[in-house]
């Protein structure tokens, strides 16, 4: 997996995923239909990152608009085999002190799970979108990768707080922490999810448990089944929103344009048919079939009522533990496959990421498993995961 | 037979916003060339999100309380999906769900109109076509408009006509909109149907009209192509879209409804439910302008002309100038027509409007009441508005200076009086053998000489005292 743009010369320097907007270098979003596009402003985070000092050393290669399992399909990357996000690598070996990503869709956090760096999904509406290339506002959040919990607090203590720019931004100032005390937190793991997983990735999650348990942490399993019906919801209402968001990549004002074209139907559909990839393309069929006047009622109408009902009830179980810790995929590495099977395998493998999105709680991965926790228990994950890393030293 | 033809308007109306509906651009109307109102957010590029520009609510919400609306307390936006090229997102941001008013009424002549509903939406921008090319300019993109649908009560083009002009007039006085060309533009769906029936015949929408002419010929036209169709079975009525052709007064169909696009509507997750609560809904309501009517009737109460009242009406700024120097203490009709006739006249002789007018309320009811008090007369305080107007002069200062107010005693009236008579022995003469009218002649004299100084009626009792 490659990533490119400035070269990365400071280690304590930050690395951008390529669905953040950094003034004047290639913004993209792994995707054809923006080569050469070059922002006129830089995201919220990083210039709030900028201001404190820190530097911003290259834009890391994303899966096409952030929509794949971990960053295998981009129109600039070269996969060489192994399936690993760029932002999660470049941390990982210690190139990037730390790094943003969009979390969106879930990839953002296997990829931090596949490479065993931390990756921070903060309640919505705490971190600006101001410069995210958007593809589904109404769960979409910046978020931070990075090698500890420490570091994850420190990214986020700066770039989260209001901003005006973003209608969505919320009125609220933060304190988090990594240390706090967690002797006696409760935590459960969600039967339903622990099902859908493999034997390595149960044993992982496991083992964080009894890990968690030495901490002085209660944890214990529970059902919970609105997993699937959350994950159909948020497939549904992301790729609507998708759709929508990505119709302004027209090849009329920036980005990529078809050579051949006879008319202005001709300039969009050959434009948005060589820019787009095949799964770009059957999340904005699906989306746009979710929205059609026939549908809407079934599908978009019905989702928009599921996340009512899954955040009343997510929140029920969240009023008796503190967090949930679950797989964050099936798999504990995914094997190199045809972008055909893509939109499948990232629907199924939602179910693991989805309610955080739909409902716009925090999730931390960390250790290779995800703590999912109420609306800004960002401490309570970051002092849980951080106590178990701190086991290792 | 007799036929009722039934007309419905949604009326798209642009706001007098100093900035655009989701961003800080200027509106278009500041623009001089294309694209200079244009901002990453109005054109649509990644990243930029619509933050809600309030005054647009506060305007939409003023338009509800004059068409006597229920004001939602809960309101919303959604996205409508199409492509075109002046449409930088290739959505545009609306209401559906949840609109800003609903449920109003109008009265036009005899008639009332129900309003169905106003909702707020951005416009889109404007394509140019030069030869092989088109060029897009985003101007106009996102500025603010509001759209007004009322039910199919309108019975002829002519309460169509009146309607349209009653929501210009009320727009303008009450400072939501210029109302100016273009910037008022109707869809109009008629449908004809016999006398007495209750059923509504096939419907068609004309679309994009906004000359007050055009839309009274374009009903006139459409209803009797629907008329001749029923009686004479002339073509078959289908429900469509059609465009009016100016030039030779027909519509022709532009695209059936069946085939229209699938708008794909849904709720916009960037913009955060707007709450109107009580204590905004209250400040809104103070600070909306008297409703026309009312207004135009204290205006008459105050026994300012007819003439002048339309002219008052039709000006927000103008009319508030007014209302704000009666708030000051001046007589109405005076005021009224220190503005109307003398400002208007000060200004047109420098080739200028009354619209470009620049006077402050204080400055022009400090020398309406001067002249009130008989402390300069009304004369001097001509030469006091001029000076105001052209050079901004401080009417104070400026009748000090000029010793406008200066009192001038009987003696020194006298003595320009009897100079005045010495030097005009044929008017005079002319007056004492019973011409009334030399009497003006001399008493003018009188006026220059004093250079506007003095009370006219002492002087013009002290000039007749002197001639018996």
């Amino acid at each position: 997996m490659k990533y490119y743009a400035v070269k990365i010369s400071d280690k304590g320097s930050i690395a951008v995923d390529d669905t953040i907007l950094v003034k004047g270098a290639q913004t993209a979003a792994g995707s054809r239909i923006l080569e050469g596009f070059k922002p006129l402003f830089s995201a919220e985070a990083v210039t709030r990152l900028e201001e404190k000092g820190y530097t911003v050393s290259g834009k890391a290669n994303v899966g096409e608009f952030g929509l794949d399992l971990v960053g295998e399909f981009s129109y600039y990357g070269e996969n060489d085999g192994t399936l690993k996000g760029a932002s999660a690598e470049l941390v990982a070996k210690g190139e990037a002190s730390a790094a943003l990503g969009v979390d969106v869709n879930g990839s953002t956090r296997r990829a931090a799970a596949l490479s065993k760096v931390n990756f921070l999904k903060p309640t919505y509406g705490t971190v600006s979108r101001y410069g995210v290339v958007s593809t589904a506002a109404s769960g979409e959040q910046l978020g931070v990768y990075a090698k500890d919990t420490a570091k994850v607090k420190e990214i986020m203590q700066i770039i989260s707080g209001h901003d005006e720019k973003d209608g969505t931004s919320l009125k609220k100032e933060y304190e988090y922490s990594d240390t706090a005390d967690v002797n006696g937190k409760k935590v459960c793991i969600i039967k339903e999810l622990m099902e859908k997983a493999d034997d390595e990735v149960k044993a992982l999650v496991n083992t964080y448990a009894e890990n968690l348990r030495k901490n002085g942490v209660v944890v214990e399993e529970v059902s919970f089944d609105l997993c699937d019906v959350a994950n159909t919801a948020w497939q549904i209402l992301y790729s609507a929103e998708t759709c929508n968001n990505v119709s302004r990549y027209d090849g009329v004002k920036y980005g990529y344009r078809a050579e051949n074209y006879k008319n202005i139907d001709e300039l969009y559909v050959n434009s948005r048919t060589e820019g787009f990839n095949f799964l770009t393309k059957a999340v904005i069929l699906y989306g746009s079939d979710v929205l059609s006047k026939n549908r809407y009622d079934a599908c978009y109408g019905k989702s928009l009522k599921v996340r009512r009902v899954v955040c009343d009830k997510f929140e029920e179980l969240m009023k008796q533990y503190d967090a949930v810790l679950t797989p964050v995929a099936s798999k504990a590495e995914f094997a190199p496959y045809d972008i055909s099977e893509a939109f499948i395998k990232v629907f199924n493998e939602g179910v693991f990421t989805a309610i955080p999105n739909l409902v716009g709680t925090p999730a931390l991965v960390s250790g290779g498993v995800q703590l999912i926790g109420w609306h800004f228990a960002e401490s309570t994950l970051l002092s849980l995961a951080g106590s178990v890393e701190r086991m290792g030293e | 037979m007799n036929y009722e033809v039934v007309i419905g308007l949604e009326t798209h109306v642009e706001l007098s916003t100093e900035s655009k509906i989701f961003c800080s651009c200027g509106g278009h109307s500041a623009a001089k060339e294309p694209n200079d109102c244009v901002c990453p957010a109005c054109s649509g590029m990644p990243g930029m999100l619509p933050v809600m520009n309030k005054r647009v609510v506060e305007l939409a919400v003023t338009a509800g309380l004059m068409l006597n609306c229920e004001i939602s307390r809960y309101t919303t936006f959604d996205k409508k999906n199409y492509y075109y090229p002046d449409l930088p997102c290739a959505y545009q941001i609306t209401q559906l769900n949840h609109p800003i008013c609903t449920n109003g009424l109008v009265s036009v002549g005899k008639r009332d109109i129900r309003i169905k509903q106003i909702h707020m939406e951005e416009d889109a921008g404007k394509l140019v076509h030069e030869g092989k090319f088109s060029f897009v300019d985003f101007n106009r993109t996102s500025v603010p408009l509001i759209e007004i649908v009322t039910q199919p009560d309108f019975r002829s083009a002519e309460e169509v006509v009146s309607y349209l002009t009653k929501l210009k007039s009320m727009f303008r006085s009450g400072g939501i909109s210029e109302c100016e060309e273009g910037a008022m533009r109707c869809d109009i769906n008629i449908s004809v149907r016999p006398e007495g029936s209750e059923e509504y015949g096939v419907r068609t929408e004309i679309k994009n009209m906004s000359s007050l002419e055009a839309i009274e010929k374009a009903i006139r036209y459409e209803s009797q192509r629907h008329i001749d169709a029923i009686e004479f079975e002339t073509e078959e009525l289908v429900q469509e879209t059609r465009r009016f052709d100016d030039v030779s007064g027909k519509t022709f169909a532009m695209r059936n409804k069946e085939t229209e696009a699938d708008y794909r509507y849904f709720p916009d997750a960037n913009i955060m439910p707007i709450i109107i609560d009580d204590e905004w809904l209250e400040q809104i309501k103070s600070a909306k302008p008297v409703a026309i009517d009312e207004k135009a009737e204290a205006y008459r109460n105050a026994g300012i002309s007819e003439k002048e009242i339309e002219m008052l009406i039709g000006n927000f700024k103008i009319s508030k100038l007014l209302d704000d120097v009666i708030a000051l203490g001046c007589n109405a009709k005076d005021s009224a027509a220190w503005i109307l006739t003398d400002c208007a006249g000060i200004l047109r002789k420098g080739g200028l409007l009354l619209n470009d007018l620049d006077i402050t309320p204080e400055a022009l009811s400090t020398i309406i009441k001067q002249v009130e008090t008989g402390k300069i007369n009304r004369a001097a305080g001509r030469k006091v508005l001029i000076a105001v107007i052209e050079d901004k002069a401080d009417p104070t200062e400026f009748i000090k200076k000029n010793s406008l107010d200066a009192k001038l005693d009987e003696n020194a009236i006298n003595a320009v009086i009897e100079k005045v008579i010495a030097a005009n022995e044929a008017a005079v003469a002319d007056y004492k053998s019973g011409k009334e009218k030399a009497l003006q002649a001399i008493f003018g004299s009188c006026m220059r000489e004093l250079k506007g100084a003095g009370d006219p009626a002492v002087i013009k009792s002290l000039l007749e005292k002197k001639l018996k």
